[in-house]
């Protein structure tokens, strides 16, 4: 029971990394400002960046319009689903049935925010050859990217997520977290969730280097995003031992699971900050990983000259 | 007729001799889609871990729905399910290099891209079909073994309909994208599942208006031997041939109006 | 709408092709707006006539190409090709025609040349002895057999045109449509294209209507020219009516040891300007042959060098693109086979 369409087969054609133009002011070779000029310059480009991959997508908005349709049908079928699961007053996964709805018609828009489907424009880039010139920039092509993928983003909570929230609002009869800090947290939880899904499939695009078909992994992340992360059933409705791993073990709740979870309250206030907290840890995790790997594909281009 | 045959034929081989020059490539992407098809059953499962009923039906009787639902889709996806190139077709006008040709373009296009990679979840979709009709434990009788072997292949004539239909749109809408998905792989949800659990819109639309009631619900009733919870007469179970030629009938003339509306690109 | 000539192949009268453009004309409003982009074409084509057909970008070419060819569905009008109605018909047509986009493979990408051809056959329901012939004959005429084992997505642009031409005429078409054959080749492989289309159209079996942007393939190949600019004809007939037209003349360059005192009169000929002192005078011919004007110069002596120039296509063409057509064209004179 995927949470949404399955994904999407005709998504935008992913161009080009961001605009040039937004890349912050060239530091080699002079002397170097203050810290603090230097740090400010350094966000000043992340946001320019992250504008630019925010305006990118909002080009496509007739797809928009169609995929947002199909949400909202899936949304409407699997919130029904919910709902018989949920009938003579049983709590599956200790959620009410007013939780399940919530966690339905909130999910069905953040599948395209945090984006677990297939993304392969690095991949594209590396084996076209155009990777080279994103190396020869002055912004780190992590950091170019992840702000890029930001931008996309908040371009997809615009586009996509608040009208099936809205339908769920209007139409059901949907749990409203009466937390006031949980409107806060979910949204942190959210960037991260982007952030975690960012560094896990930047990590699989980055085996281009040594792949360059990288379908298969590809494919394989998406199929493991799907199953794992909770976007396919809550996490809580498996069996306790794998949720032990999965939590442990694997960056996949962090994408999906824990905003859900933040958004209807599931846990308390503590535990809640908690989780995100953990969602924290995996970008950090992820992102040094990312780096790592990249140093050493950049070192093979450099030797083997792609 | 032979003469098509061969014609058809050929093209097919043309394809799976192109796709078997990326091998390991093509053999990753085979062995990880032959998983998509399980994981329909598996979210049952998991879901009757946390209820013992869903809308009055055990987990037996509606893993019979979903898994004969699944071979109709899984078949209609491996033979038609391809049609949605249409779109990149239009987009990029390499339609006009299929029209140019002695042969009919649905037919082309669906030779030409012949996803012989999709086989695995055929396969995987008839073997969970046929374990979990031998685990149900039915009271099998002629009827309703020539129901249990018929009823997911005129699923697929109703599925694939609808793959059709649905790629039409981009005849009209380009950039429809996954609008047609919500047909497509949003009927195989539906069909999925007991329909008495559906909000009473979602069943006018999709149960009855594009009949996935008779993909996996009304046939699968008839070899449980349960009456309609929703109050549908049994023979309903039998009418999934007739839905499905109705539907075909309606994508054909759709098809062949959206040909008409094809622009091609410059000038 | 006037009957097809018995001996004409493709015949459209007053046909037409409307496309919906939509525009943005509010925030949220779009208006609907009908552009024509064939707005009206008269045109008789006859077995054996190789015609060219030349507009601005945007003129129409295309479109009518694709409505001859079963692609595209006209507006309105009547149109035959082969005595057919090509989008009803469509699927027999296809077997009597041949078409190549200069910008678009019809060849399977991932295999070899060789197996696309034997795969038309089928397409085609060729049988193999005709199939044979017809491959054997482009495989010497186009010099296929040094890529014929190579999947075509390796082959150069002028190898690939080469198999799509042959990949065209392996079914045996009646009517082979060219949309742009020449585009982006070298100047050795349009040659060669040129020199095959040229042998094909002497022939006279193969009746050719070819769009182009390359001007050396209209004089070459096509004994008549069709002119479209705004969905219309603006003329259609020959090169050389096509000068006469516009003005455009033979030109006889004289170079002179000393000027003229006075320049010679030779009936049919003018003076079109005179240069560097008079040393150098340009005389346009009205349609006259050099001959006259060069034995008086001869006799008036100090002539040192005489050259004749052919009137440039590329200017009047350009000149009929930039102006409004004065008056509507000619009905097509019927041109003769090279």
């Amino acid at each position: 029971m995927p949470f949404a369409a399955a994904c999407p087969k005709s998504a935008p054609d992913p161009h080009s990394a961001p605009d040039p133009s937004a890349d912050p002011p060239d530091r080699r070779g002079r002397p170097r400002p203050p810290a603090r000029r230097r740090a400010a310059d350094a966000a000043a480009g992340f946001v320019a960046l992250t504008g630019a991959g925010f305006r990118r997508y909002a080009t496509y908005r007739q797809a928009m319009v169609a995929g947002l349709f199909t949400n909202i049908v899936f949304g409407a079928m699997l919130a029904s689903i919910m709902l018989g699961v949920a009938a003579d007053g049983r709590t599956p996964g200790g959620y009410s049935r007013e939780q399940l709805v919530a966690f339905v018609w909130v999910g069905q828009g953040l599948l395209n925010v945090v984006y677990t489907w297939g993304w392969r424009e690095l991949a594209d880039r590396v084996r076209s050859g155009d990777v080279t010139a994103d190396l020869l920039r002055p912004v780190d092509p992590l950091t170019s990217y992840a702000a890029a993928d930001l931008g996309r983003a908040g371009q997809a909570v615009l586009g996509r997520w608040i009208a099936p929230v809205v339908v769920g609002v209007a139409f059901y009869d949907i749990y409203v977290p009466h937390r006031p800090s949980t409107y806060v947290l979910f949204v942190v939880s959210v960037v991260l969730a982007t952030l975690v899904s960012f560094g896990g499939r930047y990590l699989v695009n980055l085996s281009a280097f040594w792949l360059l078909d990288v379908r298969g992994p590809v494919a394989l992340w998406m199929l493991a995003g799907a199953l794992l992360s909770g976007s396919f059933l809550p996490m809580r409705f498996l069996p306790e031992w794998v949720q032990w791993l999965l939590w442990c073990g694997t960056p996949f709740p962090s994408i999906f699971q824990i905003p859900l979870d933040v958004a209807v309250e599931r846990t308390d206030g503590a535990l809640s900050a908690t989780t995100v907290l953990l969602q924290l840890v995996w970008v950090i995790v992820l992102f040094l990983a990312c780096r790592a790997v990249q140093r050493r594909a950049v070192r093979r281009l450099v030797v083997q000259g792609g | 007729m032979a003469d098509t045959i061969r014609a058809y034929r050929s093209l097919v081989g043309a394809q799976v001799r192109s796709q078997a020059q990326y091998r390991l490539s093509f053999a990753l992407d085979v062995l990880v889609t032959s998983f998509v098809s399980g994981i329909e059953v598996v979210a049952i499962l998991l879901l009757f871990r946390v209820t013992p009923t869903l809308g009055g039906f055990s987990v037996r009787d509606v893993l019979v729905m979903t898994t004969m639902c699944e071979v109709g889709f899984q078949l209609a996806d491996f033979l038609v399910g391809n049609v949605e190139a249409v779109a990149r077709y239009v987009r990029t006008g390499l339609m006009d290099t299929v029209l140019i040709r002695p042969r009919s373009a649905l037919g082309q296009l669906l030779a030409v891209d012949f996803p012989v990679r999709k086989f695995g979840r055929l396969l995987q979709a008839l073997t969970m079909y046929v374990a979990v009709l031998a685990w149900a434990d039915l009271d099998w009788t002629l009827p309703r073994a020539l129901l249990a072997v018929g009823a997911p292949v005129a699923g697929a004539a109703l599925y694939s309909a609808i793959f059709v239909a649905g790629a039409t749109v981009a005849f009209w809408w380009i950039d429809s994208g996954e609008f047609a998905n919500a047909f497509t792989y949003g009927g195989r949800q539906f069909g999925s599942y007991p329909i008495n659990v559906y909000a009473p819109w979602l069943r006018v639309v999709f149960a009855y208006g594009l009949g996935m009631a008779f993909t996996g619900y009304q046939p699968a009733l008839a070899l449980l031997g349960r009456p309609d919870p929703l109050g549908a007469p049994d023979w309903l179970a039998w009418c999934t041939p007739v839905v499905g030629a109705v539907a075909w009938a309606g994508a054909l003339l759709l098809w062949n109006t959206g040909i008409r509306h094809y622009r091609s690109t410059g000038s | 709408m006037t009957m097809p000539p018995h001996d004409a192949v493709i015949h459209a009268a007053g046909l037409r092709k409307d496309f919906t453009v939509k525009r943005k004309t509010g925030r949220l409003r779009r208006t609907a707006q009908s552009v024509s982009a064939v707005d009206g074409v008269d045109l008789t084509i006859t077995t054996g006539e190789t015609v060219g057909y030349i507009g601005p970008n945007g003129a129409g070419k295309s479109t009518t190409l694709k409505m001859m060819t079963g692609i595209l569905t006209p507006t309105g009008g009547a149109l035959t090709v082969c005595g057919l109605e090509p989008v009803p018909r469509r699927k027999q047509l296809a077997r009597r025609i041949g078409v190549v986009f200069g910008q678009r493979s019809q060849l399977w990408w991932d295999l070899p040349l060789r197996e696309s051809f034997r795969l038309l056959r089928h397409v085609y329901s060729v049988p193999a002895a005709d199939h044979a012939h017809r491959l054997e004959t482009c495989r010497r005429m186009l010099d296929l057999d040094a890529f014929l084992d190579t999947p075509v997505r390796q082959l150069s642009l002028g190898q690939r045109m080469r198999g799509e031409i042959t990949a065209a005429l392996l079914h045996g078409p009646e009517v082979l449509f060219l949309d742009e054959p020449t585009i982006g080749l070298d100047v050795v492989s349009k040659h060669a294209l040129r020199a095959f289309l040229a042998d094909l159209g002497a022939r006279g079996d193969v009746t050719i209507v070819l769009t182009t942007h390359d001007l050396a393939d209209i004089e070459r190949l096509c004994p008549r020219l069709v002119v479209v600019d705004h969905g219309r004809v603006v003329h259609d007939g020959t090169l050389a009516a096509l000068h006469e037209r516009y003005g455009s003349r033979r030109r006889v360059v004289v170079d002179l040891d000393r000027p003229y005192d006075d320049l010679p009169h030779v009936p049919g000929v003018k003076v079109d300007r005179v240069e560097d002192d008079g040393h150098r005078v340009v005389f346009a011919l009205d349609g006259v042959p050099a001959g006259g004007l060069i034995a008086r110069l001869a006799q008036l002596g100090g002539l040192r060098d005489v050259a004749v120039q052919e009137p440039d296509i590329e200017e009047v063409v350009a000149r009929l693109y930039t102006t409004e057509p004065a008056e509507p064209a000619e009905p097509a004179e019927p041109a003769v086979p090279a």
